[in-house]
């Protein structure tokens, strides 16, 4: 992509913490993103690596316990690490910045109409009347595509199937027009069908309204769909980032290996599907060396011991690994994921299995 | 993998299976539609669907949780549906077990893993001392990977895949024949899914099992069956085993499931179709749609005109494959 575009939200050595019962967890590690004006930047990683919690803090969304003790995050000559109360997100939570969540049941209202629910927020942010707001809300509600759209406006969401109550939610979402959009796996709780209809859905008005949009994720099949650039968080870090073909085809680090080596996708019926042993690490104690050590059957003996550096792979690609140490050993991507794309346009092409007509 | 269509030993038949649900109105909602399969012994049968399908409510019918309304389910040559002895009952308990989705919600998190894994040997006093129940949950928790220190310990002290594994162990000391699995595995990480369908793969071959495999998803699916159902709607739109139903799909509906998988590839991704399920574009004449044998072990569900169209495209595939 082309140098000259702008940075439009930029996270620095950002630190979560957790007050949970007399202990601190760390939830967050140091982690620095800066996202490009349009970019779709997607963010993958399991439970409990922390990406979800990271993106919160772009918006003030942390739970109560939880404190940003280090770092900034910096949008608009602002920063926002620093914006205490509801009353200082104002302008920012859901005009500037706005978020999808997973269930769409849980961010809507059961009580209350749909139009309701849309209508409030632009009348919230825009501070317009209530018949311009609907007509807003009408004209939103056709964009994201719901059909008789006036019709079902003043409808419950119990009215509403799955797919159709995330495009609402979406049409809250992007109600205010915002800069950038987080989708917090926005289509973990639909159907595949439904889960292609929506992720079509959010680039399309990507291009029509042209924000920038920051994926939260644990497929890598939709990671490969949606982004432009991938970062994969683990143990509450960004340890490799880079353009999606980068991370896909040419992964550094052993952990995005063994992500991408465990999907059932490549498995061959018959044999042992690939699998990553142990557990993640917990996060109230003090993490020694690469977060990642204890599962890698690559680790070498300065993981236990020192955290390592970013590696450049190149302009655009890092990885938080010692196997790029120049006097590391050289070590080849396991064999499933050698040739990735030849595989996998064998599986899509004539005679694969996912060649659809 | 018995793959010879030759002799294989049936273990379980759904016979002309509908289920209904009362909803409080004259009409009654049909949450299952006519399922007719036989499942084979020692094979996986895959019940793939999106949710709202009927997969689960027939899942559970075969573990006598929902009753059907109309049709019968045979096990291992008896009707185990409808009304039975108690003693016939206990019998479909043992031998039919189940393994849910969410391993947090299915454990009693106020009782140690001990009691969890034990509870079917309680209920069917399937011990002859204390000292034989414990071996027995020990070997259980061993065979799934786990400790038999793990004895002691609450569900939450695990990690999902751990906490899958104590369901596993469940269901496994039971010493069961035929396993219902409804969605074993979409509640977990992409790293630890791995493991638990290998974990299901080695079980399945040590203890000769038989099961019945609940997903939404084709992937996962085409990696541990045998043989594949597609539901929609309460009606099974397409049988096949795995490889064909991948290789030439037939009914439009499993045609957009399989377009929907997400490949883990951006330039596949980038020009890669998604074909929408359009039921518009069926034969839309009101004839009676039936579940046809189309080629040996393959069945897809049409009328009439719809089956020449099938034999038309699937003929012209077999040509091609020449």
């Amino acid at each position: 992509m082309d140098e000259t575009r702008n940075v439009i939200i930029s996270a620095k050595d950002v630190e979560v913490k957790f007050r949970v019962r007399d202990k601190y967890l760390t939830a967050i590690r140091g982690v620095s993103l800066d996202l490009y004006e349009g970019e779709t930047f997607a963010i993958v990683g399991e439970s409990g690596s922390g990406k979800s919690v990271f993106t919160k803090t772009f918006t003030g969304m942390l739970e109560s316990n939880g404190t940003i003790s280090k770092g900034s995050v910096m949008f608009h000559g602002k920063d926002l690490t620093k914006l205490k109360t509801d009353k200082d997100w104002e302008g920012i939570r859901g005009a500037k910045i706005s978020t999808i969540f997973q269930d769409p049941m849980t961010s809507l209202n059961p009580i209350r109409t749909i139009g309701s629910q849309i209508t409030e927020v632009i009348e919230k942010h825009q501070g317009i009347s209530k018949a311009e707001a609907k007509k807003q809300a009408i004209e939103m509600m056709e964009r994201v595509g719901i059909a008789n759209a006036a019709d079902r406006f003043d409808e419950y969401p119990f009215q509403y199937s799955g797919g159709m109550r995330q495009r609402i939610v979406i049409a809250i979402a992007l109600a205010c027009h915002p800069e950038i959009l987080i989708c917090d796996e926005p289509t973990t709780a639909l159907d595949v069908t439904i889960q292609a209809q929506i992720i079509t859905l959010i680039r399309d008005l990507q291009k029509e309204l042209g924000f920038t949009t920051l994926y939260i994720t644990h497929d890598l099949g939709v990671v490969a769909n949606v982004a432009n650039r991938v970062g994969v968080m683990y143990g509450g870090q960004i340890i490799e980032y880079g353009t999606v073909e980068e991370v896909f085809f040419d992964p550094r680090h052993p952990y995005t290996w063994a992500l991408l080596s465990s999907l059932p996708q490549l498995g061959i019926k018959g044999e042992e599907l690939f699998y990553i042993t142990g557990t993640p690490p917990s996060l109230f104690n003090e993490i020694k060396g690469d977060a990642f050590a204890p599962r890698n059957e690559h680790a070498l003996k300065v993981d236990f011991v020192q955290e390592p550096p970013f590696f450049k792979v190149s302009d655009t690609h890092y990885a938080k690994t010692w196997l790029l140490d120049p006097r590391a050993p050289k070590l080849e991507k396991p064999e499933v994921i050698q040739d990735l794309h030849e595989k996998i346009k064998k599986m899509t092409d004539k005679g694969g299995a996912f060649h659809v007509e | 993998m018995s793959n010879e269509t030759a002799e294989r030993e049936v273990i379980l038949s759904v016979r002309h299976v509908s289920i209904s649900f009362d909803t409080g109105h004259k009409k009654k909602f049909v949450a299952v539609k006519d399922a007719n399969f036989d499942i084979y012994k020692g094979e996986t049968f895959a019940l793939v669907g999106e949710s709202g399908s009927g997969k689960t409510t027939l899942g559970r019918a075969i573990l006598r949780i929902n009753p059907c309304s109309e049709g019968e389910i045979i096990f291992e040559g008896k009707r185990i549906s409808g009304n039975i002895s108690r003693e016939e009952d206990r019998n479909v308990v043992r031998n039919i077990q189940m393994i849910f989705q969410d391993p947090a919600a299915s454990l009693n998190e106020r009782a140690t893993i001990e009691y969890c894994v034990s509870e079917g040997l309680y209920n069917f006093h399937l011990y002859e001392s204390e000292a034989d129940r414990i071996a027995k949950v020990d070997k259980a928790l061993q065979d799934v990977g786990l400790l038999p220190e793990h004895k002691s310990r609450y569900p939450h002290e695990f990690s999902g895949g751990q906490r899958q594994r104590v369901g596993i162990a469940r269901a496994m000391i039971m010493n069961p024949k035929f396993i219902v699995a409804d969605e074993p595995i979409s509640a977990l990480d992409v790293s630890i899914r791995a493991q638990v369908l290998n974990l299901m793969n080695k079980l399945k071959a040590e203890k000769n099992l038989t099961y019945l495999f609940i997903a939404h998803d084709l992937s996962v699916v085409r990696f541990i069956a045998d043989r594949i159902a597609v539901i929609h709607l309460g009606e099974i739109v397409e049988i096949a085993d795995s490889e064909t139903l991948f290789q030439v799909p037939l009914h439009p509906y499993t045609i957009s499931l399989l377009s929907s998988v997400p490949m883990p590839d951006p330039i596949v991704e980038r020009t890669r179709k998604h074909i929408d399920y359009d039921p518009s574009k069926l034969d839309q004449s009101g004839a009676k749609r039936e579940l046809r044998e189309i080629r040996p072990g393959h069945f897809v569900f049409a009328t009439d005109s719809e089956f020449e169209g099938y034999e038309e495209k699937l003929r012209s595939m077999e040509q091609e494959a020449k």
